[in-house]
């Protein structure tokens, strides 16, 4: 009888989960936390107008996201869409064949994402991917500060006003620069910003190619000799080696600094890790370009950021491609851009964007002369992290600039 | 530890002429010994000598370059150090403290037993969290040690952020986080001694640092052999502390370990060919200190 009954549920079992499968789901593996109140709204609405799919939204945390999706890829909970900052990484994981060529959907992205977002995604002729987000580096500037210092945020267009502006802050007893030395990445925003000041548009190719001596070149070293000079009027906070992100957006929305040259997501960071949980209200908090620098070939509208998206990983099913094709549409983005909860690539969002900050940042990276990636993620992982720690150290006077350089070239060579 | 115990039953029952026995015991064990420990271990050193980024096949064979990489590589030279300073700090400091304190807490006197609870709470602690306690408390602005220091009229100490004595950070953290397990042990070795030797060496006129050096140390020999040696290979692992404690290697780099080390430079960097080098070495080193030191202080145990 007890046989009967076993052998009568383990076929219901088998039954239930016949029909289950003949729903297709979607996995979508992201490091965003505003990204997964986000898409999983896209989700929901997709998955109720699109009967027989499911599209599962999971978020990972940033360091676990990337120490785990190597593993992840080779294994059979391989998720179907992943997050990708393009770049080194995007390359070594198309190389290795985990990455699907979804140029046949080419056309139809580019009705709704620009060009440049779209050649971000694309290797040797065919795309991987699509963006997402774009995202703006630039000096974040507490307005009451900076008044209370006497320094007008408008005139530190070039690097020598720049550094007097410091001096002028530091001398206030303001801090004149957050740092968040602890997780090395933000230091290496002013290394490359210098050396794209200098250097112009193809100072990367040229030195990945080996052109010139490669990242020994002169305008790497002399990128290095400005971050030291700047760095030799310690305008960072005090502890700065320790500080980790989150808690250097906190300080920024206390109000503990002056400036903070971070990407435009500082701005929920620090409201998020203000010790009231409110931060600095939007109007008080203004943004300007990176300084340019006498004599380089970069311009001041030449932009360091990220394009963030999506790669769709080989075997996923081609309902993955469509749920992309529904998720960058205007309707799916506008409250991204509505809410300030990152800058959409998909093309005419920007009217919807309420805060004047994020709309000026968003301006500036669509009308941008040149957009670099974040230079850690456009090297690599090896030589990125390199490039990392080799910005720390010069700040704090371990390296000189001779022998980051070396150091980066080597970490080049090697990888 | 039922590796060792099937081991032991299936070699008795195989002189005792058993012989079905150790057939149907040996190979479960055989086979989950070989798959978890063996294979990774002799993939690792395959690994080693390719330039490899953890995805599809390896594939760049580069010889020892990986090996020499390492050892010209300052960060793991400081790591080394570090773990030596681990070793040192804790058969110098953490080991004295904790039989001093199961000195004090061994004997039924009053309030003993709490405090031996209290001495052995942060070893239960989960090392993250530890880690993650100590950090708020070692922070410059708002951490505890911080305005003790400003209090005496220091000012604040960024302690965690300071080249030269993050690494003290660590010390302190490991020391406080496993002495109550050392003197755990050493309470179960003396209340393993004969309490008639005591009464004879204090008839005899012995006081009581007399009764300790010729009583009790004596007496729990073993366990203090045993506890140096949980201590040893301890040390060599040490990881999740110091990456609650100090995210990115601490300062400059002054923090790793040489398992941390392993993490940050071959895991995060995806250069597993480079990690498994650091991963075989790392392997040598624990077993010539652990083969090492049973051969040379444990032999009778």
């Amino acid at each position: 009888m007890r046989l009967k009954l076993l052998a009568g549920a383990a076929l219901a079992l088998a039954f239930g989960y016949g029909t289950a499968a003949a729903e297709t789901t979607i996995h979508m593996l992201h490091v965003s936390v505003v990204g997964q109140t986000l898409w999983s709204k896209v989700a929901d609405a997709y998955n109720k107008s699109h009967p027989g799919v499911k599209v599962v939204v999971e978020y990972l945390e940033n360091e676990a996201y990337k120490a785990k999706l190597p593993t992840l890829l080779q294994s059979d909970q391989k998720p179907d869409i992943i997050y990708s900052w393009a770049g080194g990484v995007m390359k070594a994981q198309i190389d290795a064949g985990y990455i699907q060529d979804i140029s046949a959907a080419r056309d139809d992205f580019a009705k709704t994402v620009s060009e440049g977002g779209l050649s971000a995604y694309t290797v040797d002729g065919k795309l991987y991917g699509v963006p997402i987000q774009l995202s703006g580096v630039g000096l974040f500037y507490n307005k009451d500060l900076m008044a209370k210092a006497g320094v007008d945020p408008n005139s530190m267009g070039d690097w020598d006003s720049f550094l007097a502006a410091v001096k002028k802050i530091k001398a206030a007893g303001i801090t004149p620069l957050i740092m968040g030395g602890g997780e090395k990445w933000p230091m290496h925003f002013f290394w490359s910003y210098l050396v794209m000041r200098l250097g112009g548009s193809d100072v990367l190719t040229n030195a990945e190619a080996g052109k010139d001596g490669g990242f020994k070149n002169p305008v790497f070293v002399e990128a290095g000799k400005k971050l030291k000079e700047l760095a030799d009027l310690q305008p960072f906070q005090e502890g700065y080696l320790s500080t980790l992100f989150p808690a250097s957006g906190g300080m920024f929305g206390d109000g503990k600094g002056a400036m903070d040259l971070m990407g435009d997501w500082v701005l929920n960071t620090q409201r998020e890790n203000a010790a009231d949980g409110k931060g600095l209200p939007m109007e008080k908090i203004g943004f300007a370009p990176f300084p340019t620098v006498p004599g380089g070939k970069g311009k001041v509208t030449d932009t360091l950021g990220g394009v963030q998206g999506f790669l769709v990983t080989k075997g996923a099913p081609p309902e993955a491609i469509d749920f992309l094709k529904y998720l960058e549409t205007v309707d799916a983005q506008k409250e991204a851009a509505s809410t300030g909860g990152y800058i959409p690539a998909v093309k005419g969002t920007d009217v919807f964007i309420t805060n004047p900050t994020i709309k000026e940042i968003a301006g500036r990276v669509a009308n941008s002369t040149w957009h670099q990636n974040f230079f850690d993620q456009d090297l690599g992982p090896a030589v990125g992290r390199v490039v990392n720690d080799q910005s720390v150290a010069i700040a704090a006077g371990e390296s000189t600039p001779e022998d980051a350089a070396a150091a980066i070239q080597e970490a080049w060579d090697t990888r | 530890m039922a590796l060792a115990e099937s081991f032991a039953r299936a070699k008795s029952t195989y002189t005792r002429g058993g012989l079905t026995t150790v057939i149907i015991f040996l190979p479960p064990a055989l086979v989950l010994f070989t798959v978890f420990i063996i294979l990774p271990i002799a993939e690792a050193g395959w690994y080693a000598f390719f330039n490899w980024n953890g995805l599809g096949w390896p594939d760049k064979f580069i010889g020892l370059d990986n090996f020499s990489q390492l050892f010209a590589n300052k960060v793991f030279t400081r790591a080394l150090v570090n773990n030596g300073l681990i070793i040192a700090v804790s058969l110098l400091i953490q080991l004295p403290l904790a039989l001093a304190m199961a000195v004090l807490v061994a004997d039924r006197r009053f309030g003993a037993v709490t405090f031996r609870m209290i001495f052995f709470l942060p070893y239960i602690l989960a090392d993250v969290a530890a880690g993650l306690i100590w950090r708020y408390m070692f922070d410059g602005d708002y951490g505890i040690v911080s305005q003790l220091s400003s209090a005496i009229g220091t000012g604040p100490i960024y302690l965690l952020a300071n080249k030269q004595f993050a690494f003290a950070a660590v010390l302190i953290v490991i020391v406080w986080k496993y002495f109550g397990f050392h003197m755990m042990l050493y309470i179960a070795g003396m209340q393993n001694i004969d309490k008639a030797l005591y009464e004879a060496a204090a008839i005899d006129g012995a006081n009581a640092w007399q009764r300790f050096r010729f009583v009790t140390l004596p007496g729990i020999a073993p366990m203090i052999r045993l506890s140096v040696f949980f201590s040893l290979v301890g040390s060599l692992q040490v990881f999740d502390v110091i990456r609650a404690l100090t995210f990115d290697g601490g300062p400059l780099n002054t923090t790793h370990s040489i398992v941390s080390f392993l993490y940050i430079f071959g895991v995060t960097r995806m250069r597993v060919g480079f990690g498994s080098a650091v991963g075989i070495v790392i392997f040598i080193l624990c077993v010539v200190i652990a083969f090492g030191y049973k051969r040379l202080f444990m032999r009778n145990d």
